[in-house]
């Protein structure tokens, strides 16, 4: 990308321009003092932001004093400084509310500290353990408040409320509700990651992809989280959302809840009802891993309390495997062991899972090999990196199975049900036979 | 030696352990679906619940209380990283 122009960049409104920065007004008692950050090309190493971000901070004046609502990201801390003094003194400031303790939202936190020391800081239960690996051992020095849904803080003639939202990024997450003027602050949640110094959802440009693409990517594998937060935030009146990335949802505020509320759930009603869902991939090189697939697939089906699918990984395109996973019970992968590797198909879907919430799903794997057969422990050791439980030890066949062999498959399929549906024989082994 | 057998709902298994034994060094090894971040009891990742049989493990540390705290961790919810099974019947899920 070629460098900005000192124009471009005030055009842009770059806080990095020689355009002295300024707070915005929001309301009549709260003030934007965040900042732009329009040449960022991607996010946290994993999302691609086409035209940048901003780190959205607030100040919000009561009668009895201002609270900072978030900070910025550390390398825009003078701009995010030059706002704040504009909008308040710091000895009017009596509170820090971190809604999130993700450097993008505290890099300037320690300045601000140096400044301020007297400030009162409001976090989550799980914030205080991010906030005490933050400010080191100078975190005994500051006056720090744990906080919980329902708990208030008072301004004089204006109420902070909070709301204790973990996982609506990371476990710290909360929001924040400013009472008198049904404003809630948010943080990562309705954010995305769109530059427009135009700052409000009704003046901004077309913001709508980066508000799917970031939610696809940031909330998505927290979908249980951000729907016990939506139940939290949908009795409240709210006349606007304020995030801390993106455009400020002033207009129609309402109608962005309802969209979360969509997007969590799911996508195509299911046809499986009652029953458990178990989906079984495989890649076979030749007919053998196949073979055990089919095997397993007919033991699994004799189960009349489980729905099973089979998909042939190698003619299928990845990513909508994706989506069937999130709503499945349980996943078993065969692939055969190459070059002592499981196959690269079974690790793109297998890295494609980061996208959703797999905790406490079953997984299994399976497999015929020539020589070592280690594929199978590879993807076992994956899945319970993903947080599922992986009850039954692998399958490794050498080479095509015989008769026998497909038994012990149909029989392995018949154990996978067993476990899905709760019937499994519960069993007994001693400490010394575990390998 | 005293042995305590410990149950993992999540995967019907129940492992026969001799006391003293961490959940972690048991749990990986049968797939249940306790998972680990630090493994010194810092993350609060290996949050797990005590179905039964939480008088049978050690007492929680002064840190493993605090970040059980810290994570809003129901009253049977221990970490698996720090707790021992000392004897009799345990039983834990996922938390
Ligand atoms: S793994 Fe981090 S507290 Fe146990
Ligand atoms: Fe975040
Ligand atoms: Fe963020």
């Amino acid at each position: 990308m070629p460098p900005l122009t000192t124009s471009d960049r005030q055009a842009l409104g770059n806080p990095r321009s020689t355009a002295s920065p300024l707070p915005v007004s929001v309301t009549d008692r709260v003030q934007w003092i965040g900042a732009l950050d329009p040449q960022l090309r991607n996010f946290d190493i994993i999302l691609r932001t086409a035209n940048g971000t901003s780190y959205n901070a607030y100040a919000v004046r009561g009668s009895n004093g201002v609270a900072v609502i978030d900070t910025v990201k550390q390398e825009f801390t003078e701009a995010f400084l030059a706002r704040l003094e504009a909008a308040a003194g710091y000895d009017e400031i009596t509170t820090l509310v971190l809604n999130h303790l993700e450097p993008d939202h505290t890099g300037a936190v320690p300045e601000l500290l140096e400044r301020a020391p007297h400030v009162e800081i409001c976090v989550s239960p799980r914030g205080v353990q991010v906030l005490r690996a933050l400010l080191k051992d100078r975190f005994d020095e500051y006056s720090v408040r744990v906080v919980r849904t329902g708990d208030t803080i008072s301004l004089g003639d204006r109420t902070l409320r909070f709301l204790t939202t973990p996982y609506v990024h990371w476990p710290d997450t909360q929001c924040t509700y400013l009472e008198e003027q049904d404003l809630l602050f948010t943080c990562d949640l309705f954010g995305c990651h769109f530059c427009d110094e135009r700052l409000f959802n009704d003046q901004v440009g077309d913001f709508r992809f980066s508000f799917e693409y970031y939610f696809e990517h940031i909330m998505r594998p927290f979908k249980r989280y951000v729907i016990e937060a939506l139940d939290l935030i949908e009795p409240l009146d709210i006349a606007m959302i304020a995030p801390s990335h993106g455009p400020i949802l002033r207009s129609h505020p309402r109608e962005y809840i309802t969209h979360y509320r969509r997007l969590v759930k799911k996508r195509l009603a299911s046809e499986v009802g009652e029953q458990k869902s178990l989906l079984i991939f495989y890649v076979s090189a030749y007919g053998a891993t196949a073979q055990m697939a089919y095997a397993v697939y007919a033991g699994a089906a004799e189960n009349a309390g489980v729905r099973v699918s089979l998909f042939d990984l190698q003619v299928g395109e990845v990513t909508p495997f994706v989506d069937l996973i999130e709503e499945a019970d349980g996943l078993a992968f065969g692939t055969p062991t190459i070059n002592g590797d499981a196959v690269k198909t079974v690790w793109d879907l297998l890295a494609g899972l980061v996208d959703i919430d797999t905790k406490g799903k079953l997984g299994a794997a399976f497999g015929s090999y020539g020589w070592t057969g280690e594929a199978v422990a590879m993807v076992e050791a994956r899945m319970q990196g993903l947080k599922m439980r992986v009850p039954e030890k692998g399958l490794k066949i050498k080479l095509h199975p015989t008769e026998e062999e497909l038994e012990c498959c149909r029989d392995f399929g018949r154990r996978l049900a067993a476990q899905l549906t709760g019937t499994a024989e519960p069993r007994e082994i001693d400490f010394a036979d575990l390998t | 030696m005293a042995h305590a057998k410990l149950t993992f709902a999540d995967v019907s298994l129940t492992v026969n352990v001799p006391s003293g034994t961490r959940i972690i060094e048991i749990s990986e090894k049968v797939g249940a679906g306790i998972t680990y971040g630090c493994r010194e009891g810092e993350c609060g990742t290996c949050l797990t619940r005590i179905e039964d049989g939480a008088e049978n493990l050690s007492e929680p540390s002064v840190l493993e209380q605090r970040v059980l705290k810290e994570n809003l961790a129901g009253r049977n919810d221990r970490l698996a990283c720090q707790c021992q099974v000392l004897s009799g019947e345990i039983r834990v899920r996922p938390a």
